[in-house]
């Protein structure tokens, strides 16, 4: 930090004995305040733009015929730091596998996005949902059909 | 018997309804210029624009668990919130709203009663109010409330001074003790422009005798946590809160009353002028409280006695004198 940074606070404070002059300016300053533009957002209804790489709750990405990309590798589960990811795969004959169950405990979850940096398929991705709000915290343990659509758990309000 | 009974009854209605309304709404109207001055919001959820939100902070305060120290004096402690909030409400009485009118033929006073001595009435019983807020800290047992009190019995002692010799001089123009003969002295020139000193001291020492910030000793959030209302909860404690609110509307119409001409003004009738200085006068006192920070104790003593009271006794005495050389 360069000397230049410091602000010297106690410089800024009105002189002693000073009154009615900083008082007036006070009040000038609340009054332009007062017709200034509030900067709240209203909530669940208004929302900050979050950044594309945010990462919320899980989805499983689908192809054009709606089929699940996942091969049930278990790369993801692998690497999870926080074991949130259980798979059960089941093979078709022929050799392709798909996972029978995909279960996410998302309140085990840390949010790292390392299953989506691992996934070769490219099958599991973070969406922007930050506010899931519930009152059983079973319901947190998102299985394949919830992982599907996470969008639909943001909060908005009642 | 209607001119003795009914339309007094009939006024007491309107003017304590139409009063405390103004007075809750006060609440919201407060909460959403701090919200706008702070660049905030303010109430949003209630209503449009959070209007509904004193009917809603009235029913909770209803269904809260009314809690009673046992440490506290429960007869004085009951009998506090009862006084601060009867003085707040008596001292309507007497404030003139608007000039006379005529209505199915008779001749309507706007203002419940006229005592020939309105303004000492006033004077008297806004000082009897505070009992309520030392009562109240006094009883309750607990070191924060005592210290609010003790804070409270002070202020009320130094301010109650200045706020006198401010209106003295104001008497000593009009001639009267009357609220309603020192409106109709104004008809020409407001009182503020003739007597802007003690203007300045009433405003000062009447925000201090509310103990609104920058004077708000006796509950001091930062210091004494809520003060003498800090054991209060429930019912007791709105009503603490809307003798405050209701202590700040008679203020804001006394200052209406004997400094910014009461009812007169051009154009629009004389009640709407009223209520229009009335909203002006509160809507300053919320201003300054969003501007200026509390005050320290010694202070606000040294702003009082060294300032505010010299200031005052010289404009008595410069009015005395220019009175008489004026005769």
């Amino acid at each position: 930090m360069k000397p230049n940074d410091i602000i010297n606070v106690s410089r800024m404070r009105p002189e002693k004995g000073k009154y009615v002059k900083p008082i007036l300016k006070g009040l000038a300053f609340t009054l332009k305040n007062l017709f200034s533009k509030p900067v709240t957002l209203q909530y669940p209804t208004e929302k900050t733009e979050r950044s594309d790489r945010w990462r919320g709750l899980h989805r499983l990405n689908r192809d054009e015929e709606g089929n699940l990309l996942c091969v049930a590798c278990g790369l993801c589960a692998a690497i999870c730091p926080s074991r949130a990811i259980s798979i059960i795969p089941y093979e078709e004959e022929g050799g392709t596998r798909h996972p029978e169950k995909f279960v996410i405990d998302e309140l085990r979850c840390i949010f790292c996005g390392f299953c989506q940096e691992v996934c070769p398929k490219g099958a599991i991705s973070l969406t922007k949902v930050y506010d899931y709000v519930d009152y059983d915290r079973r319901n947190f343990i998102f299985d394949i059909e919830k992982l599907k659509n996470p969008e639909v758990f943001e909060f908005k309000g009642k | 018997m209607i001119d003795f009974f009914i339309i007094p009854v009939i006024k007491l209605i309107i003017i304590f309804g139409v009063c405390l309304t103004i007075v809750a709404w006060t609440t919201w109207a407060e909460r959403k210029i701090l919200g706008h001055i702070q660049i905030r919001l303010g109430p949003m959820r209630v209503g449009w624009h959070g209007l509904l939100q004193p009917i809603a902070d009235g029913i909770k305060n209803f269904f809260k668990e009314d809690v009673i120290p046992d440490n506290a004096d429960k007869a004085v402690f009951l009998i506090a919130p009862a006084i601060s909030i009867s003085v707040a409400i008596i001292l309507l009485a007497v404030i003139p709203f608007g000039p006379p009118v005529s209505l199915f033929g008779k001749k309507i006073t706007l203002w419940l009663s006229n005592p020939s001595i309105g303004i000492l009435f006033i004077l008297g019983l806004a000082t009897l109010g505070s009992y309520g807020t030392i009562l109240g800290g006094w009883s309750s047992g607990n070191k924060y409330g005592y210290m609010g009190g003790l804070r409270a019995s002070a202020m009320i002692l130094s301010y109650e001074l200045s706020m006198a010799f401010a209106v003295i001089s104001i008497i000593m123009m009009t001639g009267s003790f009357s609220l309603v003969d020192m409106v109709t002295a104004q008809h020409g020139l407001w009182n503020a422009v003739k007597q802007p000193l003690a203007f300045l001291v009433f405003l000062i020492s009447g925000t201090a005798e509310l103990n609104r910030t920058p004077f708000d000793m006796p509950e001091a959030e930062s210091e004494l946590c809520c003060g003498y209302n800090v054991e209060y909860s429930s019912m007791k404690f709105a009503l603490f809160f809307l003798a405050e609110y209701t202590h700040m509307f008679v203020f804001a119409s006394l200052v209406t009353t004997l400094f910014l001409g009461g009812w007169h003004g051009p154009f629009l009738p004389g009640i709407v002028w009223f209520f229009i200085k009335t909203f002006a006068v509160i809507f300053v006192c919320i201003w300054v409280r969003a501007t200026v920070p509390r005050l320290r104790y010694d202070k606000v003593m040294k702003l009082e006695w060294k300032f505010l009271l010299p200031a005052a006794l010289a404009n008595v005495l410069v009015t005395g004198a220019v009175m008489a050389m004026m005769k």
